[in-house]
C-alpha cells in the first residue's frame, strides 16, 4: 500500500551517477534523475540510446558498473529485482504461456508467500481495473495481443507496488490498438497515482503520456523536461531534429544587427524567445510554425513547391527554398502543383536558434 | 473494351496425377523404403523359421511352419561365453545402463545449458568452449585415459562407472542442445520470472522446464539411442556379468563352436534393436506434438 505519510513531493526515484559499460563499450555515462511520487516519466530515444538499458538498471536485471539507485529513499543498488519494490511490463507481454492469466498473475505472489485470499483479492481488483475478469481462465496463446499486454499490466498492478517500469509496452501492437492503450494507461496512471517510467522511441506516445520526457542520445541525457518544454525550446540541434514529424527544418545564416540573415535575406528577431549572440547561427522552424505570407512578404522568402502530402485535417508541402529541402504543415487543403512558387513567413516566437559548433541553442 | 470474353482458367488449377514430377519423387521413396525393409523382413522371416528350413535357403520365402523357439532361446537359452541363459541378462544390464545414463546425463546437461543461456556469468564463454572442444575429440582418444580415471575412483568394472562415462561423454553435445533452445526462448519471460521473485532453480523449474518439452524428447532419443546402442564403452568399462546387450549379442553371434543358428541370431538382433525403434515410435509422435504446441505460443 502506498504510504500515506509521505508528502506529494518526495522523490520516488534516484538515480546518480548510473553508469554501465559492456567490456570497453560505455552504454551509460553518468546518468542522474530525480523522479517525484506520481510522476509519469518517458524515456525517450532512437535504438541504442540506452533507455531500455536504464530500465533494466532500475528493475536490478543489470548490474551496475557506478553510481547509486534509490527507490522511496533506500538504496536498492545492490537489491535482487523482487525487493526493489517495482511492477514491469515487457514490449513481448512476458507472459507465462504454460499458465492460466490467473497463473500469471498469481504467480509473484505466490512466491512472495502471501495468504490465498490476499492474492484472490489482488487479482480480483486489478482484473477489475483493467477489465479482464471474463477471460482468467484462459492461457495466453487464447488472447489477444491487446489482451495480453493488459494481462501483463496487471501482473505488475497486483505487485501493489510504487513505481511501475514500462518497457516499450505499445510496441508490438497495431496502430489503433496502440492508441486505445495508450490513453488507458493515461487513466490508469491517473487512478492510481503511481509512479511510472516508461520507455518508447514513438514521440507520440512520449509527447501525449509524460509529465516529463527524459531524452536520451548514446547514453547521456540530452534534455529532461516538460513535453511542452523540449517541443518549444529543444536544448540542441538533436533534440530539435528529434521531436516533431516530419522534423524541424534548419537554415543556416548568420546573426547580426538582431536580424537573422540567410541568403540575401534577413528576418526580424525582435519576438524570439532568448538573447542571441551575433555570428553564424542555425535557424530551426517547425513545418507548423511556417505559413503562407499573405501580406508583402518581409524577407521576400520564396519557395517551390515539390511534393503535397494530404492527410484529410491537414496538408504537408514539401518545398525548396535555396536548394534545400524545406516542409511547411498547413491546414489549407488547396492543391499546389509542382513548381508553384510560395512565399513563406515564419514564426519567429516560436523559432530556435542554434550555435553551429557547439550545437547548442542560443 | 467489352469484346472481352470472359473464357479460359477459372478456379484451382488442375494438377496432374501422374505428372513426371510425382513418378520421380514416389519412384525414390519406395525405392529408398525397399531398401530399408526388405533386410528387416528377411531377419523377421528367417527367426520365424526351424533350421532345416532355413537351409533350403529361399530367404524371402514366408515360414512354411513358423516357430517362436528360436525367439525364447535367443532370450532366455541361448549361450554367452559362460552362462546360457541368453539375452535376458543382457537386457536388464541394458536398463540399469541406460536409465541412470539417460536421465543424469539430461539433468545435468539442461541445467547447463540453462546457466550458459540464461545467466550470464564470468567465464561462461570459456567454460562451453572447453566443452565443445570436447565434442571434436574422437571417443578413442578418451578410452585409456578414462580407464585409469575409473581405476583411481574404483569404479571400474562397475555399473555406476560405465553410468558415469556415458554421462560424461553425453554431456558436449547435450548442452549444446539445451544452450540454444533456451537462448530461443525469450529473454524478457526470464526477466519477468525474477521481477516475480523467482531464483536460478524457481526459473529452471517452473519456467524453463514446462515450456522445454520438445528439447527433452530430442535429448531422450538421442541419448537413449546412443547408450543402448553402444558396444565400445560396454565391453572396455564393465566385467562380463554386467555386459550390456549389445555386447551380449555380439557375443551370440559370433560363438564359433557348434552350429551356425541364424535363426536364433536373427531374433536375437531384433530383440536388441527393439527398444530404440519403441522410442521412436512413441516419442516421435510426442516430439511433432511438443512442437505444435510451441507454435501456437505466439
Amino acid at each position: 500500500m502506498m504510504d500515506q505519510t509521505q508528502s506529494a513531493t518526495e522523490t520516488s526515484l534516484s538515480i546518480k551517477g548510473l553508469q554501465l559499460s559492456f567490456g570497453a563499450v560505455q552504454v551509460l555515462k553518468d546518468v542522474n534523475m530525480d523522479i517525484r511520487q506520481g510522476e509519469f516519466i518517458v524515456l525517450l530515444g532512437g535504438s541504442g540510446s540506452g533507455k531500455s538499458t536504464i530500465l533494466n538498471c532500475i528493475a536490478g536485471l543489470l548490474d551496475v558498473s557506478d553510481g547509486q539507485i534509490f527507490i522511496n529513499g533506500r538504496n536498492v543498488t545492490w537489491d535482487e529485482p523482487k525487493d526493489r519494490g517495482i511492477g514491469m511490463v515487457f514490449q513481448s507481454y512476458a507472459l507465462y504461456p504454460q499458465m492460466s492469466v490467473r497463473g500469471n498473475l498469481a504467480f509473484g505472489l505466490k512466491n512472495a508467500r502471501l495468504p490465498r485470499d490476499e492474492i484472490a483479492k489482488r487479482i480480483g481488483r486489478a482484473a477489475g481495473i483493467l477489465q479482464i475478469e471474463d477471460y482468467l481462465d484462459r492461457k495466453p496463446a487464447a488472447l489477444s495481443g491487446g489482451q495480453r499486454q493488459r494481462v501483463a499490466i496487471g501482473r505488475a498492478l497486483v505487485r501493489d507496488v510504487d513505481l511501475f517500469l514500462f518497457d516499450e509496452p505499445l510496441s508490438n501492437l497495431d496502430a489503433k490498438l496502440r492508441a486505445e492503450l495508450r490513453v488507458e494507461i493515461k487513466r490508469l496512471h491517473e487512478t492510481l497515482g503511481n509512479t511510472m517510467v516508461y520507455v518508447t522511441h514513438d514521440q507520440i506516445e512520449a509527447m501525449t503520456l509524460a509529465d516529463r520526457i527524459a531524452l536520451l542520445r548514446d547514453g547521456v541525457i540530452q534534455q529532461f523536461a516538460s513535453p511542452e518544454e523540449i517541443y518549444r525550446k529543444p536544448v540542441n540541434l538533436y533534440v530539435a531534429g528529434f521531436i516533431g514529424s516530419p522534423s524541424m527544418n534548419f537554415i543556416s545564416g548568420e546573426i547580426a544587427g538582431g536580424q537573422f540573415r540567410f541568403n540575401g535575406r534577413a528576418i526580424n528577431l525582435d519576438r524570439y524567445d532568448g538573447a542571441p549572440r551575433d555570428g553564424v547561427a542555425i535557424l530551426g522552424i517547425r513545418p507548423e510554425h511556417t505559413d503562407f505570407d499573405t501580406g508583402s512578404s518581409e524577407a521576400g522568402i520564396e519557395a517551390i513547391v515539390e511534393l503535397q502530402e494530404h492527410m484529410g485535417a491537414e496538408s504537408i508541402i514539401y518545398l525548396r527554398l535555396d536548394g534545400q529541402r524545406f516542409a511547411l504543415r498547413t491546414p489549407d487543403d488547396t492543391h499546389y502543383p509542382e513548381g508553384t512558387r510560395l512565399s513563406l513567413s515564419f514564426d519567429i516566437a516560436r523559432a530556435s536558434l542554434f550555435d553551429p559548433q557547439s550545437e547548442l541553442r542560443l | 473494351m467489352a469484346d472481352i470474353a470472359f473464357d479460359g482458367p477459372r478456379g484451382p488449377k488442375p494438377r496432374r496425377r501422374l505428372s513426371g514430377r510425382n513418378i520421380m519423387i514416389y519412384g525414390t521413396l519406395i525405392v529408398v523404403a525397399l531398401y530399408y525393409l526388405v533386410p528387416l523382413y528377411v531377419m523377421v522371416m528367417t527367426s520365424l523359421k526351424g533350421l532345416p528350413e532355413i537351409r533350403l535357403g529361399n530367404i524371402f520365402s514366408p515360414p512354411v511352419e513358423a516357430t517362436f523357439q528360436p525367439w525364447v532361446k535367443a532370450w532366455a537359452e541361448a549361450c554367452t561365453g559362460l552362462n546360457c541363459d541368453g539375452l535376458q541378462r543382457g537386457f536388464w544390464n541394458s536398463v540399469r545402463i541406460t536409465v541412470p545414463s539417460v536421465l543424469l546425463s539430461i539433468l545435468i546437461a539442461s541445467i547447463n545449458g540453462y546457466a550458459l543461456a540464461n545467466w550470464k556469468f564470468k567465464g561462461a564463454e570459456f567454460f562451453f568452449a572447453v566443452l565443445m572442444i570436447g565434442a571434436f575429440i574422437p571417443y578413442q582418444v578418451m578410452i585409456y585415459p578414462m580407464v585409469i580415471l575409473l581405476r583411481e575412483l574404483g569404479l571400474y568394472g562397475s555399473l555406476t562407472g560405465l553410468v558415469l562415462v556415458h554421462t560424461v561423454f553425453g554431456m558436449p553435445i547435450l548442452t549444446l542442445l539445451f544452450r540454444n533452445y533456451f537462448a530461443t526462448l525469450p529473454d524478457e519471460l526470464f526477466k519477468a520470472a525474477r521481477v516475480d521473485g523467482t531464483g536460478f532453480w524457481g526459473i529452471y523449474f517452473r519456467i524453463m522446464l514446462p515450456l522445454s518439452l520438445p528439447i527433452f524428447v530430442v535429448a531422450v532419443i538421442l541419448q537413449v539411442t546412443g547408450i543402448w546402442n553402444d558396444f565400445l564403452f560396454g565391453v572396455v568399462y564393465t566385467k562380463p556379468e554386467y555386459y550390456p546387450m549389445t555386447v551380449q549379442l555380439n557375443n551370440i553371434v559370433n560363438t564359433t563352436t557348434g552350429v551356425r543358428e541364424y535363426n536364433v541370431n536373427m531374433a536375437a538382433t531384433i530383440l536388441t534393436g527393439l527398444v530404440p525403434l519403441l522410442i521412436y515410435f512413441v516419442s516421435g509422435r510426442l516430439f511433432v506434438r511438443g512442437i505444435a504446441a510451441g507454435a501456437v505460443k505466439g
